[in-house]
């Protein structure tokens, strides 16, 4: 039982901290590059990529790093602190492990090697309208004709679905069962809607009109239990980026009771508010550490416990990070409002997090779905 | 990082595992489990079977019966002592006075003290609070006056836990009113059998008698019942309620709790509703943080330092403890109007556990810390 990072992973840690900081520490440059399209640096995601982050849970022999989670759960975190928009826990984590999880040998290389490079935005095209956080498709339907199958039906929310390069879509099979395909994004039938979203992200409705669409790995193998787990592995990486966030927002509130001037004294003259920040810590503290062994549980590899694991971390920072978002607001006062002062912000993308790909309430109907199973929980067995 | 247990200390988990459920007496451990009052002579005899063993005041130095376990061992035996229903060694003797004694105690103190305090052949109690002194504890006023070699001790202390089974009781007193408060305060131990010294009990809500006001008229303590410098008392209770990490939370004994009262509900049929199913699911998901926080912290202690978290074990971790016992409460519904069995018993439990959030250092006086020390407010 260990909690400490290597010392490779603390240099990795300072590097991409050091690149994120060039790029956003100063909150107005952040504010630029999410207003102008695609809504995320390219040149940064590029520096990423030469910087090794992209590629660092894929294989050797599919162009990646060979690296593993808890590398890939240091570059979220850091991706948190700035509340950097590129869009990382979803390329990497959700579209990268499902082609890592079932494409052929080719597809790997392929498909990974140019995420791990940059030189492709792969998203993966899963929600539906109407349905609330589902591991199978419902009205995307696959039709197979020889070889060949196209894909129709209408995918959305899909996060950064108007600039990807390439889509990874779920559509339900013939046979029934929930197939995955890859579709280049310009394919003929794909209608691409691209908004930007209220923390100053980008998604898109995609509509698949007969799209020419390629089996990710097999064709026709019902792939659920891949894109559950896939949809896990993101759940703990966009819960790692929400704790660089809170760690983050609690650091500004503290920051700002330390400095703020009302009635002749510093804000943090008063116990009612100093109080509210030492909870706010504790919050912090209770999550980082679900996060950090949810994080090492993925690392293990077996699918039942990542999904416990995922619940449960997905649970923690969701009470955690409305609690922490909510009050860093207040406690700034009128000037956490604003959207030119970067604390709101944070409480944003928080609340973006909490809704990707499950809150807090969703995460506890399963887990008390489960409850009468067993007598006591062990994280040490 | 490092997510299982090493092998040597997987081992260990098993050795303290075995100890504790076949060596405890089985009547102690199901009084425990069934939240049942223990008797004085179970809990010394508790402590005897864990000291014979070795397993009573393993934190302590070597040569006075500890053990050089890591902090993550500490841990371990303290987890698997309270999931086996077993009566922990008493805090005031294995926890506080020890420790102080090994590190502030003279050489007659610690040989004639020590053994007898790992084994409870000396049971102790604590004497810090007063009337007027709780959270402000340097307020304190029992004066301790030197007459010759000894002190005459006057004045009264309060919420003195089991002081009616103590046979000693370590004390902080006034020795010197004119200095800051902190400064002129010192720590005596004292027999309870001296003349002059008065145990009444305090009857608490859930109708039980486990603390007492203590009073002292003119009690005479000779002079070598001193621990340490005289005024150095300050640093002492500094020391003795500071020097605990491990086993601040109580995780092992609220998750026994929680999986008894998720067994409860599920033979009442409770847990079908969704409602409670969603309100023990969160609580497991809180008390699987908080456990492992507390391995964060004893996995991350460096050099043997606090970790700062510390006080978020100790805030959180009687949050979650009372929680529990008010699910309880909720379980057993009507039935808590019962003469007799666990239903009856619940409602005096959750009242009693509304004590953990106040002693040991209110939440308030950890969020305190926490504001300063850690945060920098
Ligand atoms: C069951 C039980 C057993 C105990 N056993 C022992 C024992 O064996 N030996 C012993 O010496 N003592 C014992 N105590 C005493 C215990 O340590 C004190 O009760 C505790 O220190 C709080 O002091 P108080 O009760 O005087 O409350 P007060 O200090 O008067 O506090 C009242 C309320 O105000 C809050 N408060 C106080 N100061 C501040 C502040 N600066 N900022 C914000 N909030 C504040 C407190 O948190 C509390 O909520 C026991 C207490 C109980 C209830």
């Amino acid at each position: 039982m260990d909690f400490t990072y290597t010392d490779e992973q603390d240099a990795l840690r300072d590097a991409v901290r050091g690149l994120l900081t060039k790029s956003y520490s100063d909150f107005e440059k952040r504010r630029q590059a999410t207003k102008a399209e695609p809504g995320y640096s390219e040149e940064l995601w590029g520096r990423l990529a030469e910087l090794g982050a992209l590629s660092l849970p894929f294989a050797e022999e599919d162009g990646g790093a060979g690296a593993g989670w808890i590398e890939t759960s240091v570059v979220a975190q850091e991706i948190g602190r700035v509340i950097a928009p590129e869009p990382y826990a979803v390329t990497v984590g959700l579209a990268g492990s499902l082609v890592a999880a079932v494409g052929t040998p080719e597809q790997r290389a392929e498909v990974l090697g140019a995420i791990s490079a940059g030189e492709r935005l792969v998203a993966v095209a899963h929600e539906e309208p109407g349905r609330r956080w589902k591991p199978s498709a419902s009205d995307v339907k696959a039709s197979q004709d020889g070889d060949s199958w196209t894909v129709d039906g209408v995918k959305a929310p899909v996060v950064q679905g108007a600039r990807a390069d390439l889509l990874v879509v779920s559509a339900v099979l013939p046979e029934g069962g929930t197939g995955l395909f890859l579709v280049e994004g310009d394919a003929e039938g794909v209608q691409r809607e691209g908004h930007p979203t209220f923390e100053g992200g980008r998604a898109a409705r995609i509509t698949l009109t007969a799209a020419r669409a390629t089996p990710l790995g097999e064709a026709g193998v019902n792939r659920t239990a891949a894109l559950a787990t896939a949809l896990d592995t993101a759940r703990i990486l966009v819960a790692n980026e929400a704790i660089g966030i809170m760690e983050v927002a609690l650091t500004m509130t503290t920051d700002y009771l330390k400095s703020r001037k009302q009635f002749g004294v510093t804000l943090n003259t008063f116990q009612a508010l100093t109080f509210r920040a030492a909870d706010m810590y504790v919050s912090l503290e209770l999550a980082t550490s679900v996060v950090q062994w949810a994080t090492m549980v993925l690392e293990a590899g077996d699918p039942a416990a990542i999904s416990a694991a995922a619940r449960r971390s997905t649970l923690m920072v969701s009470r955690a990070s409305r609690h922490i978002g909510q009050e860093a607001i207040q406690l700034h006062g009128g000037i956490g409002m604003t959207a030119e002062y970067a604390v709101g912000s944070y409480t944003s993308r928080l609340t973006a997090i909490d809704h990707l790909f499950g809150d807090g309430t969703f995460a506890a109907g399963a887990l008390a779905d489960g409850v009468a199973g067993y007598d006591a929980l062990d994280p040490l067995a | 990082m490092q997510l299982e247990l090493s092998e040597q200390d997987q081992e260990f988990r098993t050795q303290m595992r075995e100890f504790f459920t076949t060596k405890v007496s089985p009547e102690i451990r199901d009084a425990v489990a069934e939240g049942r009052e223990l008797t004085k002579e179970q809990i010394v005899e508790a402590q005897r079977t864990l000291n014979d063993a070795g397993y009573a005041v393993p934190h302590w130095p070597v040569e006075w019966g500890g053990q050089a376990w890591s902090d993550l061992q500490r841990h371990i035996w303290n987890e698997e002592m309270m999931a086996a229903a077993v009566p922990p060694p008493l805090a005031f003797n294995a926890s506080m006075i020890g420790p102080v004694l090994a590190q502030f105690g003279s050489q007659e103190l610690k040989e004639r003290f020590l053994p007898a305090t790992a084994s409870l052949d000396i049971w102790w109690s604590q004497g810090f609070s007063e009337p007027d002194a709780g959270s402000d504890l340097a307020s304190l006023r029992t004066r301790a006056v030197k007459d010759g070699d000894d002190w005459i001790v006057t004045g009264q202390k309060t919420w003195t836990t089991l002081g009616q089974h103590a046979d000693w009781i370590f004390t902080l007193v006034r020795t010197d009113p004119d200095v800051k408060k902190q400064a002129g305060i010192s720590m005596l131990l004292i027999d309870m059998t001296l003349p002059g010294v008065e145990v009444r009990p305090i009857e608490l809500i859930d109708g039980g008698h486990e603390v007492n006001e203590v009073w002292f008229t003119d009690v005479r303590v000779p002079g070598d019942m001193l621990v340490g410098e005289v005024n150095q008392g300050w640093t002492i209770a500094k020391f003795l309620l500071g020097n605990e990490r491990v086993g601040v939370a109580p995780v092992g004994s609220t998750k026994r709790s929680l999986a008894r009262a998720k067994r409860l509900a599920t033979e009442s049929g409770l847990l079908s509703d969704p409602l409670y199913a969603a309100r023990i699911a969160e609580l497991e998901n809180q008390l699987l943080a908080l456990e492992l926080t507390a391995l964060r912290v004893v996995a991350n202690s460096h050099n043997g330092a606090p970790h700062p978290a510390s006080s978020v074990l100790k805030l959180k971790g009687t949050e979650i403890q009372q929680a529990v016992t008010e699910l309880l409460v909720d379980v057993a519904g009507p039935g808590v109007l019962n003469g007799d069995g666990w239903e009856s018993r619940a409602t005096p439990a959750y009242l009693n556990m509304r004590k953990a959030s106040i002693y040991g250092g209110s939440n308030e006086v950890q969020r305190q810390i926490i504001a300063k020390t850690i945060l920098g407010l």
